[in-house]
């Protein structure tokens, strides 16, 4: 299936969950925060929440800042 | 100086002169920003010479953070963290975005920023005030960047804000405070903690922020752009805590004529 992910049309495997797009998007960050269709989903909730054909995700991570 | 060149009563009564924000106690009145910070050992120097407890951190796209690295650094320096929400230009924005924060950092603590102006980056009032109302809400402890307008100070305040952040001017600026009877009337018109935020350029401004009545300042570019970043921290922290001490001391009065300090009493005629 195709979801949005930062921005990007990316392809997913069908029964993909917010746990597997963070293990595969995450590298070496584990303070990590996602956004689904503009809604967090807290880190509890990663492995039972799976997307759906045109979902818009947000994976953000620490950075620097003022 | 340190605490122990000054007399006992003076030391005691800088050593209990803490900065508490919602019941957490600091004994720096520095808040350090890690934006700009050209790389982590810069970054782990200047902290260190700052003498900081409280440092703003962010959140971006995880492609375009920085190494995860950066947080074992500011662990390692034992200060809290303090997330923003930099970039966002709408209340719904930054409400998403502190949530988001709690998530990462597992903080609930944020420093509000909800910008109106690409070119001066200033708050966007409206909008500010209406995210700080929904974060409060959601038991967020809120430290609201905003501008140096006394009566939006009060009304941040009294929406539950933890601690009010004036601008002396816009950030990155270095123009200082341009402003500074506005800081001042805003420090007067609030019970919350006044951090000057943004604007610094050098050790003066962080200085006269205190000298003002401000109880910290918060400054993230003027440390990390400038030539020596962990000499730079050193200067201000010192230049704050000068500028407490001389708040606390009571300046002088201004006069418009000289007052000898040299008594003309028994002055010979010559």
């Amino acid at each position: 299936m195709q979801v949005t992910v930062n921005g990007e049309d990316t392809q997913l495997a069908a029964d993909a969950t917010v746990a597997d797009l963070v293990a595969a998007r995450s590298g070496a960050h584990d303070r990590v925060a996602v956004a689904l269709n503009g809604d967090v989903v807290p880190r509890s909730s990663w492995p039972a929440t799976h997307l759906s054909p045109g979902d818009t995700l947000e994976v953000l991570a620490p950075t620097a800042g003022g | 100086m340190t605490t122990s060149d000054l007399a006992p009563a003076l030391a005691r009564e800088e050593a209990t002169d803490a900065f508490v924000i919602a019941g957490e106690t600091f004994t720096s009145r520095l808040l350090l920003g890690t934006g700009g910070v050209p790389d982590l050992e810069t970054l782990e120097a200047a902290v260190r010479a700052s003498g900081t407890q409280l440092v703003t951190v962010a959140l971006r796209r995880v492609e375009a953070s920085s190494s995860a690295s950066m947080l074992e650094v500011l662990d390692r320096c034992g200060v809290r963290l303090l997330p923003n929400t930099a970039g966002c230009r709408t209340a719904r924005e930054a409400v998403l975005t502190a949530r988001l924060a709690r998530e990462a950092f597992g903080t609930s603590w944020v420093k509000l920023e909800v910008i109106g102006d690409e070119h001066t980056l200033l708050p966007d009032a409206v909008e500010l005030l209406d995210a700080a109302e929904q974060l409060v809400a959601d038991d967020f402890t809120v430290l609201a960047y905003t501008t140096d307008d006394p009566v939006l100070g009060r009304r941040l305040a009294d929406s539950g804000c933890a601690a009010v952040m004036p601008l002396g001017s816009p950030i990155g600026s270095g123009l200082g405070i341009r402003n500074p009877h506005n800081i001042a009337l805003l420090r007067e018109g609030v019970d919350v903690p006044v951090v000057l935020d943004a604007g610094i350029g050098t050790a003066s401004d962080a200085a006269l922020a205190m000298e003002l009545g401000c109880d910290a300042v918060l400054l993230a570019s003027a440390v990390t752009r400038a030539r020596d970043p962990e000499r730079m921290a050193l200067a201000m922290r010192q230049a704050v805590e000068g500028g407490r001490l001389a708040k606390l001391a009571g300046r002088i009065p201004r006069r418009w004529h000289a007052e000898a300090s040299t008594s003309f009493e028994g002055l010979p005629e010559l």
